[in-house]
């Protein structure tokens, strides 16, 4: 057939596969602040809020955990827009992208407070600490701790994950790949080096993530 | 204009979700059977093929499934092989996890106490007698749960194939979609479907943690 590889497209391509790095970092970055702070909260409601709630949050988990992320975020971005809730394609993404995480990381979250042992709080309750002081100062960073390595992990999927925002036309990575490869009629050569950013990206999230983790919060993760 | 009713909806959906269970039952088998060799050059004594497994099993789990499936439908047909959207997604769906199915039974294998080597060594088995009778059921029985938990994954992803344009549920949901406009109904409606085959495994696995926390 006598195909044979091609870069020469590459130079002309750096500044868009960088942008597009840069819109994958950012989704991810929100993705991750406010999922994980969701998910406290949704953790927490979940052991001690009202029963209602605690079953509200526990069928939330289910349905995003059982359902591709594909279709939640199809779902976001053309089903509301029928019920008045019209998005951005990168507002649609962020929120999908958002619930998605905050689904997984109740669970982990939930497993980090449960492994707190309950001798803490009650030592913190005896010494006059009031309930939202125990759980912010005493048992967060104790349950943080423990789940840092899970919580890295789910941080890096998501952000493998965040290629399929793509076809909802949010101009991310996967998206710059796709306009190359529609110009440059190279799409191996294009997905070949974009998947190798990707590559890069996670591996350089997770080192980031494991020294940060050890400096902030003395988790060890390896 | 072609009028759609609920059913008509459904039952399509539903005839598209066959090959949806079909793709993930290939891509299950599949992953499974390369998941083995992977499984074996992982464990393997030789330092180089060991390096080569890991290298392996850290691409695919450090890179987008997408790209994979994009380098699966636009690279096979650079060898000369005619590629359909059925075969890049099967193909790119069963290296993605026998990836991840070789990394959980691993996990399994390290798990097992060294003294099962030894007993299988002291025994007089050879390498391939003491994976296959020793530690090899045991390393599956005790990773059943991840093994399960990732089929569940494993479902899920295959709504990416309909990108590469496998005519899956997803791919079928779309179309209907632009025939209808009613998004709400129709990708509600896909989810039901997904969450229907999804859920039930989701508490099989759950089981099986449980009685493997139990004792």
């Amino acid at each position: 057939m006598g195909y044979g590889l091609d870069f020469g497209w590459l130079a002309g391509a750096a500044g868009a596969i960088a942008r597009g790095a840069a819109t994958t970092i950012l989704l991810i970055v929100v993705a991750t602040l406010v999922g994980t702070l969701l998910s406290i909260l949704g953790a927490a409601g979940r052991r001690n809020g009202p029963v209602l709630l605690k079953r509200a949050i526990g069928v939330y988990v289910e349905v995003m955990r059982n359902t591709p992320f594909l279709v939640q975020l199809f779902f976001i971005f053309f089903g509301l827009p029928s019920i008045g809730i019209r998005l951005d394609p990168i507002l649609a993404a962020m929120l999908a992208m958002t619930l998605n995480m905050a689904a997984y990381t109740i669970e982990i979250v939930g497993a980090g407070l449960d492994a707190v042992p309950r001798g803490q709080t009650e030592a913190a309750l005896a010494l006059g600490l009031r309930p939202r002081q125990v759980f912010v100062k005493i048992v967060l960073p104790q349950a943080l701790k423990v789940i840092y390595p899970a919580l890295t992990s789910q941080i890096i999927i998501m952000m493998l994950e965040s290629a399929v925002v793509s076809q909802i036309a949010v101009r991310e990575l996967t998206y710059e790949a796709d306009m190359l490869q529609a110009r440059t009629f190279r799409a191996f050569e294009t997905y070949l080096v974009v998947t190798m950013v990707y590559l890069v990206l996670s591996m350089g999230l997770r080192r980031l993530l494991v020294s940060g983790g050890r400096r902030v919060l003395g988790a060890g993760v390896s | 204009m072609i009028e759609f009713t609920f059913w008509d909806i459904l039952r399509n959906l539903l005839l598209a979700a066959r090959w949806t269970v079909l793709l993930s039952l290939a891509a299950f088998v599949g992953g499974g059977v390369v998941g083995m060799v992977v499984l074996f050059l992982r464990i393997a004594k030789n330092k180089w093929s060991r390096r080569i497994a890991s290298g392996y099993i850290a691409l695919f789990q450090g890179t987008p499934l997408l790209m994979q499936l994009f380098l699966m439908f636009f690279g096979l047909p650079m060898l000369g092989l005619r590629i359909e959207p059925w075969t890049a997604a099967a193909l790119g769906l069963t290296f993605f996890a026998s990836a991840y199915l070789a990394e959980i039974w691993r996990s399994g294998v390290d798990a097992l106490p060294r003294g099962q080597w030894d007993a299988g060594a002291s025994l007089g088995l050879h390498y391939l007698q003491e994976l296959r009778l020793i530690i090899l059921p045991q390393a599956f029985s005790i990773t059943r749960a991840p093994t399960v938990g990732f089929l569940v994954q494993l479902i899920k992803s295959t709504a990416l194939t309909s990108i590469i344009g496998f005519e899956e549920l997803v791919r079928t949901s779309n179309a209907i979609n632009n025939a209808t406009f009613e998004p709400f109904k129709v990708y509600g409606l896909v989810a039901l479907i997904f969450f229907v085959m999804c859920f039930p495994l989701t508490q099989y696995a759950r089981a099986l943690e449980r009685r493997a926390a139990g004792h």
